[in-house]
């Protein structure tokens, strides 16, 4: 029996409050332009948070994570239009395909080590893109991916069934997954298995000498990350509804990077807050492309100089200053 | 027959530019010990800059290049001071990162600045020489003489001058060059210069016969990669070398094997090394 | 003489060799580090290997933990022939490390170092981690006891919530071991334990590596310091220029010839 007060602790009671706020959301938005810009920022909250899973918690940077989200972006989008698969099981495939070739990719290239590693990734991003672009008679290449359909009714009881016609039900649909998303991460960070992936980021040298296989470690967190940049890019083909190479190619890696650096790596909430701030600002400011890029880039430089662990982990220092506490990973 | 040798000279023209962006890339490599992404971008600007001064106020090609060399360097050195030495003693990942960030800028910027369109040298060294039977365009001689030469003076500098020892020194042994009071901050500076340098002659030189663009630094930069990684991260010799190997394999792999997919021959061979040897071809464990 | 599980026992006594290295090699190029090196270790000693500097010492520890392959000879330990296994299985295998420069996970708490310690000892994977279930729930309490447990054997408790990288040098190189025996190691390899320490901590690194050995952990220990070296050591082994060149208790040690010799070079000797 767990006793009530202990249950419901601040950070608890906030999370819970934060849930119902995005919940609710559909009580008080109308616009279609915002609920494009919330239902864009969950699929990058999850593109972004499975990349942090690998590089802030595992401390490996996969350059080729646009890569894996196009894959399950293609993958989904194929299903669908070519095959006439239906949504609800061309997303799984897109999960599981994108973190197929996750294992294929890492098998070779996790026995290399640091700036080796990421440009090895970078290459194989490049290529992957190379080959969506080129390969078009099965890809389309440059004609792209048109008339991709939505997921398709799910059958209730009593002939009734939930339908994803309109903004509000596609944003249900992925602010669920994006919370099971969180959620699993969460579960994975907290576990010993997050502790795993911490010490092979720490120390692989001093892993290795308790016990642990750096590589073996290594592999299950890309395989994981892969797996959830599947699920952000199938869920991406089948509410945009169009696709084409680019959505694979390095300036989407990029972006996602950008979000996790500035909203904090190592922390569940940053990737998630860089998501949602990082394009929101950009919509706002209506800047061309170009100028938009350039304030990233400025943002991230100075950043990683000067507040490298994020908006979050910048939060977190100011705290400690504040109230002189330490956080042990039971509290983080 | 005649066509192979077009394409080995096409390869060679190739190899020695890349071979001068590797350089630059290795030296910087082998005294910081991060790989500085954003130097594609400045190669980028190299060429920009000649091409500026070419175009516009008529400059003569070779001052131009000369030009952009040292106003390159200058931009290095500002780098290496503003963002690289901050981040010396934190993860490399951040370094990396640093970098990735001012691709952002310095490619976005000369997008805004000078705009998408891929520029073109006003005709300078346009004569046709026919050599056994092979045509080939002055300006394609020029680029490997001057790529050679560089590369040349670049390996004297560094045997035959005190700085170029110090360089050397640094590379191998930071901590005990500074022991014996060298200022290391001020080899890191000249390093980056001298790098950085290299990487606008090779922009102001391939510029007239690849043109000029916003992007253009970025296939270059990821096989510059490929060549010091498989060349070993650091050596020289190996850079020079792997330079004129991609050329050759970009340049004849793309005449006979097949265009569609050349592009990635270069990285899909590094991915297969590294994927047998871990440290690269001729690497150490960094 | 009876076996049970490779420990041989005689008379109801068990004297077990615990590990034994035959032949032990190792060549960097033409540097001859380690050469033909052949020693053993018994149950519940607690053994020294000393050496001047650059005798090989470290390699050895390096060559038995898998870190460097080896050029030759054998390694076993508890009857189980170990030579050139990879680094985590030696650790699962029962031999714990530290290292010279003191290493611990500089970034997380002093709790967190050692929690992780014990990981290798449990099993619970990513499903178990993501959808529960009573074995990874288990596990983890028995990791965060057996990190309470070292905390409390090593009394680091009052720097428990401090980041490893923030607390005293001599509590980290206790971090150090702690994280070392979480692994509930058979065989303890201590490389240089008190590097940098004070000769008042001494006391309490001599107390620590004795109820180590007490708790039934056997210890191998590099040391130069001579009088913890001789105050605790059931035997010593002594190193130079990568051969054994005495070995003993440690007062026949400090009388041989050689190892004077060894140590501050010919015409010393008595």
């Amino acid at each position: 029996m767990i006793p009530f007060p202990k249950f419901l602790t601040p950070k608890r009671l906030l999370l819970a409050l934060l849930i119902l706020l995005v919940l609710a959301v559909p009580l008080f938005v109308t616009s279609r332009y915002i609920y494009h810009l919330l239902i864009m920022a969950c699929i990058w909250s999850m593109a972004a948070t499975s990349m942090n899973l690998l590089m802030g918690y595992t401390g490996q940077v996969n350059l080729a994570h646009g890569a894996f989200f196009g894959i399950g972006a293609y993958t989904t989008g194929l299903l669908m239009l070519k095959f006439g698969v239906n949504f609800w099981l061309a997303l799984p495939a897109a999960c599981v395909v994108a973190a197929f070739f996750g294992f294929l990719m890492g098998l070779p290239s996790l026995r290399t080590r640091g700036s080796y590693f990421a440009i090895g990734t970078l290459c194989f991003g490049v290529i992957v893109t190379v080959i969506i672009d080129r390969w078009d008679s099965l890809t389309e290449g440059q004609r792209g991916l048109l008339g991709i359909p939505g997921p398709a009714p799910i059958p209730l009881p009593f002939g009734a069934q939930i339908t994803f016609d309109t903004m509000a039900s596609t944003y249900y649909l992925i602010l669920v997954m994006l919370i099971i998303t969180v959620f699993i991460t969460h579960r994975i960070v907290r576990s010993l298995v997050g502790r795993t992936f911490r010490a092979v980021r720490g120390d692989e040298e001093l892993a290795g000498s308790i016990g642990i296989n750096p590589f073996r470690t290594k592999l299950i967190s890309f395989v994981a990350s892969t797996f959830f940049a599947g699920l952000a890019g199938g869920l991406y083909t089948s509410y945009i509804g169009f696709l084409s190479p680019e959505i694979s190619d390095f300036h989407v890696t990029f972006e996602i990077l950008i979000y996790c650096m500035i909203g904090g790596i190592g922390t569940l909430a940053g990737p998630i807050i860089g998501a949602i701030i990082l394009p929101v600002i950009s919509e706002t400011l209506h800047a061309l492309a170009a100028y938009r890029l350039v304030a990233y880039g400025v943002l991230l430089t100075v950043f990683i100089i000067f507040i490298p662990t994020g908006i979050v982990g910048g939060c977190k220092i100011i705290w400690q200053r504040l109230t002189g506490s330490r956080l042990t990973m039971e509290n983080r | 027959m005649a066509l192979f040798f077009q394409q080995v000279l096409n390869g060679i023209m190739l190899g020695s530019v890349y071979s001068l962006v590797a350089l630059g890339l290795t030296l910087i490599y082998g005294i910081l010990g991060i790989p500085n992404f954003a130097h594609g971008a400045l190669y980028m600007l190299g060429a920009y800059i000649a091409f500026l001064l070419v175009s516009s106020a008529g400059v003569n090609f070779w001052l131009a290049m000369i030009v952009a060399m040292v106003g390159l360097a200058l931009v290095g050195m500002l780098i290496e001071r503003l963002v690289f030495r901050p981040l010396m003693e934190a993860p490399h990942l951040n370094s990396f990162i640093a970098a990735i960030g001012l691709i952002f800028i310095i490619e976005n910027g000369a997008l805004i600045i000078w705009g998408p369109d891929f520029k073109r040298f006003p005709p300078i060294y346009e004569q046709l020489y026919h050599i056994f039977g092979i045509t080939i365009t002055l300006q394609r001689i020029i680029i490997v003489v001057t790529a050679v030469s560089l590369i040349i003076l670049m390996q004297l500098f560094i045997k035959k001058t005190i700085i170029g020892a110090t360089i050397e020194a640094t590379a191998q042994d930071r901590v005990g060059t500074q022991l014996v009071g060298i200022n290391v901050n001020r080899v890191d500076l000249i390093t980056f210069g001298l790098g950085t340098a290299l990487a606008a002659a090779a922009g102001a030189l391939i510029g007239p016969i690849l043109l000029v663009f916003p992007s253009m630094g970025g296939a270059v930069i990821l096989k510059a990669f490929v060549i010091i990684i498989l060349g070993g991260m650091g050596s020289i010799p190996g850079a020079i070398v792997g330079g004129v190997m991609l050329g050759l394999l970009e340049s004849i792999g793309g005449g006979y094997i097949t265009t569609e997919y050349h592009e990635v021959l270069a990285f899909g061979v590094l991915v297969a090394v590294l994927a047998i040897k871990p440290t690269g071809l001729f690497g150490r464990q960094h | 003489m009876a076996e049970a599980d490779g420990i041989k026992i005689d008379n109801g006594e068990q004297i077990g060799m615990l590990f034994e290295t035959k032949g032990l090699t190792k060549h960097f190029g033409g540097l001859v580090a380690v050469n033909d090196l052949s020693f053993h270790i018994e149950q519940e000693e607690i053994v020294s290997i000393i050496g001047p500097n650059g005798a090989g010492k470290t390699t050895v520890y390096n060559l038995i933990t898998g870190l460097y392959p080896v050029t030759g000879g054998r390694v076993s330990f508890m009857n189980e022939e170990v030579t050139g296994l990879k680094t985590f299985d030696i650790a699962r295998k029962g031999i714990s490390r530290t290292f010279q420069s003191t290493t611990v996970f500089s970034q997380d708490t002093v709790f967190d170092n050692v929690v992780i310690g014990y990981r290798l000892r449990t099993r619970s994977g990513i499903f178990g981690a993501i959808f529960g279930g009573p074995l990874s729930r288990a596990e983890e309490r028995e990791s965060l006891s057996k990190a309470e447990e070292i905390l409390d054997f090593l009394e680091l408790s009052p720097l428990r919530n401090q980041i490893a990288a923030n607390i005293p040098q001599e509590a980290q190189k206790r971090l150090s071991i702690g994280i070392a025996l979480a692994a509930e190691p058979k065989l303890l390899l201590l490389d240089e334990p008190t590097g940098g320490v004070n000769l008042e901590e001494i006391q309490n690194f001599i107390g620590i590596i004795k109820r180590i050995r007490g708790s039934g952990v056997t210890v191998c220990l590099i040391e130069h310091k001579m009088r913890m070296v001789m105050d605790i050591s059931d035997r010593v082994i002594v190193l130079s220029h990568g051969s054994k060149i005495s070995e003993g208790s440690p007062g026949t040690v400090s009388q041989d010839e050689k190892v004077i010799e060894a140590y501050l070079g010919p015409g010393y000797a008595a």
